[in-house]
């Protein structure tokens, strides 16, 4: 298939999962967008996140876990804030909501061959595992997490303001 | 509480982090006697990625610390009796125990220091397990330990405590180079679902934290290490099983070929240090 024809079957594709289900992810992981520079313009699920609950995925040891990599101050009453990357405070002063889904959905985009996990990412990956079994993966991947929860997460982080 | 209060208790929270966040600068000195070389200059294969190779030991608390410096606080060491017993005990058709053919175990100091390493009659690098159940099978007429399994450890253990103080020194070249090789290729390859390689935490990442953990050099001096968390002794492959298993990755077996050459590689890259095992971890 051409890159016009696959777009255009992606559009449609697209269009017949908004309107089955408003809530359907309308970007799959295959079909992300990247501009040169690693930024995603449009949303992965055509509307925008929820921050309160972006900070709970942030948070949490078992979804995003990114306080295991990232301090986040807004995020203080949560212990242990890894110092892997820089501190995210200010994140939205320093990149905008395209670049920061970028980062989000796949940062070796971003960030040359950067320690940071690809967020919205199904294949191409060395003994991928079956979660943290150990086991080999049981069948196609799930993304580490949904375009909905990418979208609350880049909402989160659209808050982190240096004044 | 306003935004400016709020950010002024979060540096005061996470003030502690920033404050071990280095490897220490303590002294390691076994049973007041013997000096241990804990940070020396990295071998000359590994000087394009670290100046200094450093144990584990300086990334964990004064506590956990504290408990290998006398062998009487080493929890570990109960599994070192253990294992000197075994080394004195008949077992298998051919009527022997290990010290029929060795000696004392104090005849051993000096052997963990080396492995894994090659073996010319068999033609293949072997750990020191490896090697142990050999012994076992075709000196003994024993059955072969399984692979990290309590009495495996414990034997490894033995053997690493009489050689504790002696610099790690294994060789990468002759005919062990091309597992060596492939030790190195595994410990640089980035796997499972988070991409992460060896390196990536413990070459380019060591000193800082990551979620609750203190990232080391991820150094294999002390093993078999006693863990508080778990409170036994845990091998060299079951650890990098663990530590596989963290990327979102299928993982080698203990035993497999791929961890011997893994151990090999990860073993030179400590090269220098005193061998510590058993050591005490958190
Ligand atoms: C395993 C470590 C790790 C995890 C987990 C991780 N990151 Fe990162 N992140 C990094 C590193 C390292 C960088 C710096 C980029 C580079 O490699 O130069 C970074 C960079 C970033 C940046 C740009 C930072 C700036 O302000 O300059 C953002 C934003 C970000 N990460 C967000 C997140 C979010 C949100 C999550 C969780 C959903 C997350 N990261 C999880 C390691 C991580
Ligand atoms: C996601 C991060 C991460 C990756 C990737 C990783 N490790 Fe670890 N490793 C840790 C943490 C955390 C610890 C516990 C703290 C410490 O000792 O560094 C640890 C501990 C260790 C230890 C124990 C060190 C000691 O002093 O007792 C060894 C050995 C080790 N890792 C080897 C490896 C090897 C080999 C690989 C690759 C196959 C690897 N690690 C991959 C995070 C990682």
């Amino acid at each position: 298939m051409n890159t016009l024809n696959k777009l255009a079957a992606a559009s449609v594709a697209g269009v017949i999962a908004l309107s089955s289900a408003g809530w359907a992810e309308m970007v799959a992981p295959a079909d992300v967008a990247f501009d040169e520079d690693g930024a995603v313009a449009m949303s992965l699920t055509g509307k925008a996140g929820d921050a309160a609950m972006g900070a709970k995925i942030a948070g949490s040891k078992k979804i995003g876990n990114c306080v295991a990599c990232h301090q986040i101050g807004a995020l203080a009453d949560i212990p242990f804030q890894g110092e892997i990357g820089p501190a995210l405070d200010g994140a939205a002063d320093r990149w905008s909501e395209a670049e920061l889904r970028g980062i989000l959905a796949n940062s070796k985009m971003t960030f040359e061959g950067t320690m940071m996990p690809a967020y919205y990412k199904v294949d191409g990956f060395l003994r991928p595992g079956n979660g943290y079994t150990g086991k080999a993966a049981g069948g196609p991947l799930d993304p580490l997490l949904s375009g909905e929860q990418i979208e609350d997460v880049i909402a989160f982080l659209s808050t982190l303001k240096d004044e | 509480m306003n935004i400016k209060a709020m950010t002024a208790v979060a540096v005061v929270l996470l003030a502690p982090t920033f404050a071990y966040a280095d490897a220490d600068d303590d002294t390691m000195v076994l049973n007041e006697d013997i000096s241990m070389v804990t940070k020396t200059a990295a071998p000359a294969h590994l000087s394009d990625a670290l100046d200094e190779v450093m144990s584990g030991w300086h990334f964990r608390s004064d506590e956990t610390q504290a408990m290998q410096l006398d062998d009487f606080d080493n929890p570990g060491m109960i599994f070192v009796e253990k294992g000197m017993e075994t080394w004195a005990k008949v077992d298998g058709s051919e009527g022997k125990s290990c010290q029929s053919c060795h000696d004392d175990i104090d005849s051993m100091a000096g052997v963990k220091a080396t492995y894994p390493k090659w073996n010319e009659a068999a033609g293949e690098v072997r750990t020191l397990q490896m090697q142990m159940n050999d012994c076992r099978e075709n000196q003994m007429g024993a059955k072969a330990w399984g692979y990290d399994k309590g009495a495996a450890i414990n034997m490894e253990a033995a053997l690493s405590s009489v050689s504790r103080g002696m610099p790690v020194n294994v060789a990468t070249d002759g005919p062990a180079q091309s597992t060596w090789e492939m030790g190195k290729e595994l410990y640089y390859a980035r796997t499972g679902q988070l991409e992460l390689s060896c390196a990536n935490c413990h070459e380019d990442s060591y000193g800082l934290m990551i979620r609750a953990d203190h990232l080391s050099q991820g150094q294999i001096n002390g093993f078999p290490t006693y863990r508080l968390k778990n409170a036994k002794l845990n091998g060299v492959h079951s650890r990098f099983k663990g530590c596989v298993r963290d990327t979102r990755a299928e993982t080698y077996k203990p035993g497999s070929k791929e961890f011997v050459a893994l151990e090999m590689y990860v073993a030179s890259r400590g090269n220098g240090l005193s061998v510590e095992g058993p050591s005490v971890r958190n």
